[in-house]
């Protein structure tokens, strides 16, 4: 357009777009070169990141790019080179025994770093964040173990887990006394009593604590042991503690004699690798119960 | 302020219309003018000459001692023995340590920053309600930079006459190849400062070695790559642009200075009227009134921001006093008394001008108060920078389980404590744990010594992680929450740190 044919606008001396509405023109005043020119530039950018990153999705597949570049790879090579990293340490971990792990600090604090980590992966789901257990899952913190609580027993546990059909896994289960018609409901109500008695625990008044001794000889004591502390072979836990692995009302006594217990741990062997299960067995063991 | 003071940013040119006169008009509540007048106001390109004299010496001094500093402090050494940088100063951001001299500071000692950030507000404050923008014209890296800018510029250029006829006539190849060597020691200039600047964050004589045979870090390349650029357009392109539009300073130096602080003030009551010396000699001659102004301009010429100081105090204006330099030039040889242009006050315009005496009030209350902020805040600094201790210990306590209950009925309680070693070398230290009657302390993993405590290692200058199980055993069981008190003591000095936490049972 002719410098002529322009409408300046008298105020600002700036062109206006030639357009009028009831009396009001608008300034043309186009956006600045340098961000138009910034604009097309972003444009033939974004078409060599097309050809050089995956972008344009086909009917199966997207194109490739031809860096090669993928997110999967990226997130490998990342790991691959945090790997790298721990490595020495991994190797150190994977080629020391567990008392060699516990006798050397720095190796203690990679484990127990570790184990951390793979403690909150696979085991804080039932034992809790910090090892603290549930009802029916034991608190790894304290000083009773059901199945031992030395470092090779620890392991053997976390390898072979309890009641999960590995053969060099935890056996041993408390039978239904009730629903398998093995005991009367008054002879469950008088070995509830008993246990209880064995912890100082309070009895029913009136209760037949003699009738509950002998259910006890003749149907406990095999497992739970002749004065009621237990026995690891089994599992069977130590009854005159203050620590009870379901708890200590009368009615989740006699629920456990009516219908037994079986707590199931899965076996970890297969599924985490050996310098990982190490690292668990120390770190479980560091809470502060574990055993010499 | 006075009603002498405009705030205009575009001084009125002769002949033009002047902004500041439509502002007054409006204000006395004459005519509004016809049309609205443009909120848009071009940039006018300075050339600012270049002028001798007491401030523009001390403006040299500044430059040479603050750019001096910047550039070569990285290199500095300071012995600090095997476990730590030999660099003066030192931000170690991998390792998470700042080294200034004697002083290490770790992050958790961020508040120093604090309190720097608090002195240096305060020592503006102060500043300005001393000598007004003191800082703006002699101090402020903005200025600092677009000083040496400016030299580069007229020494390739030429000065204002030379640089300004030669931008408007027919551009020769000799113009352009000016133009491009001024660009060229611009970048250099820029890119050294960039490289200066990362210099403080590693050792310098290796990162300088390292960027040089293109081994050093790609961070270390984008950030000289940065404040190159930042450099080059706010020093080079932006200038007064920055004083003017950018920097939020100017508006609250505004609200914050007094009649009392000095600033560059034009005593119009010695100036005006102004005319020029030939008029002068002529209206004197008449027994009329003639002021020592001869509006030679030369004070407008020299301003790195292009104002005119005789229009009063400015928005503009930086204080920087080179008009001062360049009307006492002028007047001296013409023989007439210097400081046409001071460091003055309107209030003392006023006192001369009702024939009473100038008076100059340094101690007021807000400089009494900045003094006493900065003495107290500074005095904190110090004396908790002189007091502090060397290790330190902090202590959580095991989220889950709260507390175990062990099979004999005891509690037990697992905490996660963390010992710091600020010594650059290794200490022993023993933990205690105070609070509870009968109390078993394990620290997991460190082997008992012969006396049966259990040492802690620390490395020098790092912290060191150690799990602790603390069982009661005491026959009454403990209330819910039992406050505890972990003690750190080191063995060889004695010097101790404490924390408090707390022991939970079920109550």
């Amino acid at each position: 357009m002719a410098e002529e044919h322009k409408n300046i606008d008298a105020v600002t001396g700036t062109a206006t777009t030639g357009h009028e509405w009831d009396g009001l023109r608008e300034l043309n005043t186009p956006l600045p070169r340098w961000w138009l020119w910034l604009f097309y530039i972003t444009i033939v950018w974004s078409v060599g990141y097309w050809i050089v990153y995956p972008a344009w999705p086909l009917l199966t597949n997207s194109t490739q790019g031809v860096f090669g570049y993928h997110t999967r790879t990226a997130l490998l090579e990342d790991l691959d080179a945090l790997k790298q990293q721990r490595g020495p340490m991994m190797d150190k971990l994977a080629s020391a025994s567990l008392a060699e792990i516990v006798a050397d600090p720095s190796l203690l604090d990679f484990a127990r770093a570790q184990g951390r980590v793979a403690f909150a992966d696979n085991c804080a789901p039932c034992h809790g964040a910090g090892g603290g257990g549930a009802k029916g899952y034991p608190n790894l913190n304290d000083d009773e173990w059901l199945w031992g609580g030395k470092l090779s027993d620890v392991e053997q546990t976390i390898r072979y887990g309890a009641r999960a059909g590995d053969n060099k896994g935890r056996a041993g289960s408390m039978p239904a006394f009730g629903r398998d018609n093995i005991l009367k409901p008054n002879e469950i109500s008088a070995v509830a009593d008993f246990v209880r008695s064995l912890s100082n625990l309070s009895t029913e008044p009136g209760v037949d604590l003699g009738l509950g001794k002998k259910v006890y000889a003749d149907n406990c004591a095999l497992c739970h042991g002749p004065d009621g502390k237990g026995n690891r072979e089994m599992g069977a836990p130590n009854l005159t503690d203050k620590i009870w692995f379901y708890s200590s009302d009368k009615a989740t006594i006699v629920q456990g004699i009516e219908n037994g217990r079986g707590a199931v741990m899965p076996a970890w062997g297969g599924r985490l690798s050996e310098p990982t299960i190490k690292a668990l067995t120390v770190y479980v063991h560091t809470f502060g119960g574990g055993e010499k | 302020m006075t009603a002498h003071a405009t705030m205009s940013l575009e001084q009125p040119a002769p002949g033009a219309p002047a902004l500041a006169n439509l502002v007054k008009e409006a204000e006395l509540g004459g005519e509004p003018p016809e049309d609205d007048i443009p909120l848009y106001a071009p940039r006018r390109k300075i050339y600012p000459q270049s002028v001798q004299g007491t401030f523009r010496n001390i403006k040299w001094a500044v430059l040479v001692v603050t750019l001096g500093i910047y550039y070569l402090l990285p290199f500095v050494r300071w012995d600090r023995g095997p476990n730590a940088p030999s660099q003066a100063i030192l931000i170690d951001f991998p390792n998470r340590r700042f080294y200034f001299f004697f002083i290490e500071l770790w992050p958790q000692e961020i508040y120093y920053l604090t309190g720097l950030l608090i002195l240096a507000a305060i020592v503006l404050f102060l500043m300005n309600a001393v000598a007004g923008r003191i800082w703006c014209g002699y101090l402020c890296p903005q200025t600092v930079w677009t000083d040496l800018f400016f030299a580069i510029e007229r020494f390739v250029e030429g000065d204002r006459r030379e640089h300004m006829q030669r931008d408007v006539r027919k551009w020769t190849a000799g113009t352009y190849a000016r133009k491009g060597l001024k660009h060229v020691l611009w970048l250099m200039v820029a890119w050294w400062t960039g490289g200066a600047w990362v210099l403080y964050f590693s050792d310098a004589p290796t990162l300088v070695k390292d960027l040089a045979t293109g081994q050093a870090p790609l961070i270390a390349y984008a950030w000289i790559g940065i404040l190159t650029v930042t450099t080059y357009s706010l020093a080079g392109h932006m200038r007064e642009q920055v004083c003017l539009y950018m920097c939020p300073w100017p508006r609250i130096q505004a609200a914050l200075t007094d009649e009392y602080a000095l600033n560059v003030t034009y005593r119009y009551d010695r100036g005006e009227p102004r005319c020029s010396v030939k008029k002068g000699e002529q209206l004197r001659s008449q027994g009329q009134p003639v002021g020592d102004c001869i509006d030679c301009l030369q004070c407008v010429h020299v301003c790195p921001t292009g104002v005119d100081i005789r229009g009063g105090a400015n928005l503009g204006c930086i204080q920087c006093g080179l008009c001062i330099d360049a009307c006492d030039a002028i007047m001296s040889k013409l023989g007439r008394p210097t400081r046409l242009i001071a460091y003055d006050t309107d209030l003392n315009i006023k006192q001369r001008t009702e024939g009473k005496q100038p008076f100059y009030k340094l101690v007021r209350m807000r400089t009494a108060l900045y003094a006493g902020i900065i003495v107290v805040v500074g005095g904190i600094m110090l004396y908790t920078l002189a007091t502090r201790d060397s290790e330190g210990i902090s202590v959580i306590h095991d989220r889950n389980p709260m507390y175990v209950r062990l099979s004999d009925g005891a509690l037990r309680n697992g905490y996660t404590i963390r010992i710091v070693n600020k010594r650059l070398k290794y200490r022993d230290f023993i933990v205690s744990v105070d609070g509870l009657p009968s109390t078993l302390v394990d620290f997991v993993g460190l082997p008992p010594r012969a006396d049966g405590r259990q040492l802690i290692t620390v490395g020098p200058d790092q912290t060191k992680e150690v799990r602790v199980v603390v069982t009661d055993y005491s026959a009454t069981p403990p209330p819910p929450s039992t406050s505890i008190l972990f003690k750190l003591i080191d063995i060889d000095s004695g010097e101790t740190a404490e924390m408090r936490d707390h022991f939970f049972g079920p109550g």
